[in-house]
């Protein structure tokens, strides 16, 4: 398969912008990443846009018509909350097949303050099964994943908080996080409960935000790099739920991320112990502790020991294989299109020392990894290398 | 003739159709005659596990079955009363099913996990709401078995 390369990043910082459209969102983000890849639209051959609340609305050819109608193929992606990281990997499709040179993806949402409890449905509300037939809100429902986690490893209510504390305290140094405020194990664990046992503070916020990403060829690369350090896709994976046996009661977000790791390090050809960063899908706490087992970086059961020793915390504060040096989704925010892309600029900002994340790099850093969820389900992984 | 008689039925109706009321509500499943995966939902093309298309056939599921997992919800929709207790019975013919926990208190699931985990469950059934028809709407709830 051809290298791809990430050429350019863009992000809007993360919070709400209620007088904005979702297409001047993601065309800011588009523009940000055009200027940093050093193209114009007019270089950009395919676009897969990531947007989900709107993703009857043509939202990818909206923001052409804010930032120039090229008349190039456009492909709308909806995929949960695995929205954007999805349309990243089609324009890495694109140029993977060889069939374009440079590939733009951009992941948009506006979610205004309405929460992150989920669908009520329509029709009949006697029919509403919701507090009738137990809960499908999302905090219930990762908040199973985590008391799974108890039932079978006697882990404590503080592993969890102790995620939130960490990843507030690394929300400090980004300017792009849509909350920077520290919160302590106490403030943590005596906050509102929302879904046992995650408190307000091990849920992500919701609100507004846009990222994008230009993708290109090893042409393209040499032609336009001009030397600067850039980030290879050394695997874009995509997996969706298999057959469990409690899957469709229980959704299970284990299986399909195990699975989507163990296919993209064996495309990087790495390992766990090469992974100098990873951005992770902790839509709440308990999801962020369960895929530190999923993504090999601690063995089975052993996710509350890791956490004791500061696995997950930026080695800067004195930890070891950082996790959610953003600040996560639980400070960064999660506008659901969005968010998949927006982690992987992360990674690749400390992958090539981008004067975005001069706060808080991590050092020495020659491989990342970025993983989404999106419930209902799917899972993406997509490892960068320099 | 059998959907006239069911359009002139003023009865209870139950909350979803994987529920069947009359003297002994319980639950019917879809067991994929194939493979035996089992499922709830009885609008379904095929088994999902392995792929078999007209292989399902109804059977009764169980009344009694264990918690594996279960959350509290404290912050849900306007006009649902919180807390409540929703638990993941696993019953013994290999399936599992969302409901509620009843005749345990949430602070007590909280406080000790451990007591919920396994914890013998039989099949409840109560009148939740009531439809734009006026008929009664029924679900089912779990409490711990004697």
């Amino acid at each position: 398969m051809p290298n791809v390369y990430v050429l350019g990043t863009g992000m809007i910082k993360f919070g709400r912008y209620p007088e904005k459209t979702v297409p001047e969102l993601g065309g800011e983000a588009a523009l940000i990443a055009l200027k940093d890849a050093g193209v114009t639209i007019q270089d950009v051959e395919m676009f897969a846009c990531g947007n989900l609340y709107q993703s009857n609305a043509m939202v990818g050819q909206r923001i052409l018509q804010q930032i120039g109608q090229t008349g190039i193929p456009v492909v709308n992606v909806a995929n949960a909350c695995a929205t954007g990281s999805t349309a990243f990997r089609e324009a890495y499709m694109a140029v993977a097949s060889g069939m374009y040179d440079v590939a733009m993806a951009v992941g948009v949402e506006q979610m205004g303050k309405q929460g992150l409890l989920g669908g009520a449905g329509g029709g009949d509300p006697a029919y509403s099964t919701e507090g009738k037939l137990g809960s499908g809100l999302m905090p219930a429902v990762f908040g199973q994943a985590g008391i799974e986690h108890m039932r079978k490893y006697g882990t404590k209510l503080e592993h969890f908080a102790k995620i939130s504390v960490k990843s507030h305290k690394h929300a400090t140094k980004n300017p792009f996080s849509q909350y920077r405020n520290e919160v302590s194990l106490e403030d943590v664990l005596n906050a509102r409960m929302v879904g046992y046992p995650n408190t307000l503070y091990m849920c992500c916020p919701t609100g507004d935000g846009a990222a994008a990403a230009i993708l290109v060829s090893e042409t393209k690369l040499k032609q336009f790099a001009a030397g600067r350090k850039r980030a290879r896709v050394a695997a874009s994976v995509l997996t969706s739920d298999p057959y469990t046996d409690r899957d469709l009661t229980l959704p299970d977000v284990s299986t399909l991320t195990r699975r989507a790791s163990k296919q993209a390090y064996e495309k990087a050809g790495i390992g766990p112990k090469d992974i100098a960063l990873t951005e992770l899908h902790d839509c709440f706490a308990t999801a962020e502790l369960v895929h530190y087992e999923n993504l090999g970086l601690c063995g089975d059961g052993e996710a509350g020991s890791f956490i004791d020793k500061k696995g997950g915390v930026h080695p800067d504060l004195g930890g070891f294989a950082p996790v959610n040096v953003s600040g996560g989704l639980l400070s960064k925010g999660h506008p659901l299109g969005a968010t998949g892309v927006a982690n992987i600029c992360e990674v690749v900002w400390h992958l090539t020392q981008d004067e975005r994340a001069k706060d808080r790099l991590v050092p020495n850093a020659k491989a990342g990894q970025a993983h989404v969820i999106g419930l209902g389900s799917a899972c993406t992984i997509n490892i960068l290398t320099v | 003739m059998a959907e006239e008689a069911q359009a002139t039925d003023s009865g209870p109706r139950p909350i979803v159709s994987f529920l069947k009321l009359g003297s002994n509500p319980h639950l019917e499943g879809q067991k994929c005659s194939s493979c035996g995966a089992i499922f709830l939902d009885p609008k379904r093309v095929a088994c999902s596990k392995c792929g078999a298309a007209g292989s399902l056939k109804p059977i009764p599921l169980s009344n009694k079955g264990k918690v594996y997992v279960f959350s509290v919800v404290h912050q849900s929709f306007p006009g649902i009363k919180t807390p409540y207790l929703t638990v993941i019975v696993d019953l013994p013919e290999g399936v599992s099913v969302r409901s509620n926990l009843v005749e345990v208190s949430p602070e007590e699931a909280q406080k000790d996990p451990k007591k919920i985990f396994d914890l013998p469950v039989e099949l409840v059934t109560s009148v939740v709401a009531k439809d734009r028809e006026g008929h009664d709407v029924v679900a089912f709830q779990y409490k711990p078995s004697k």
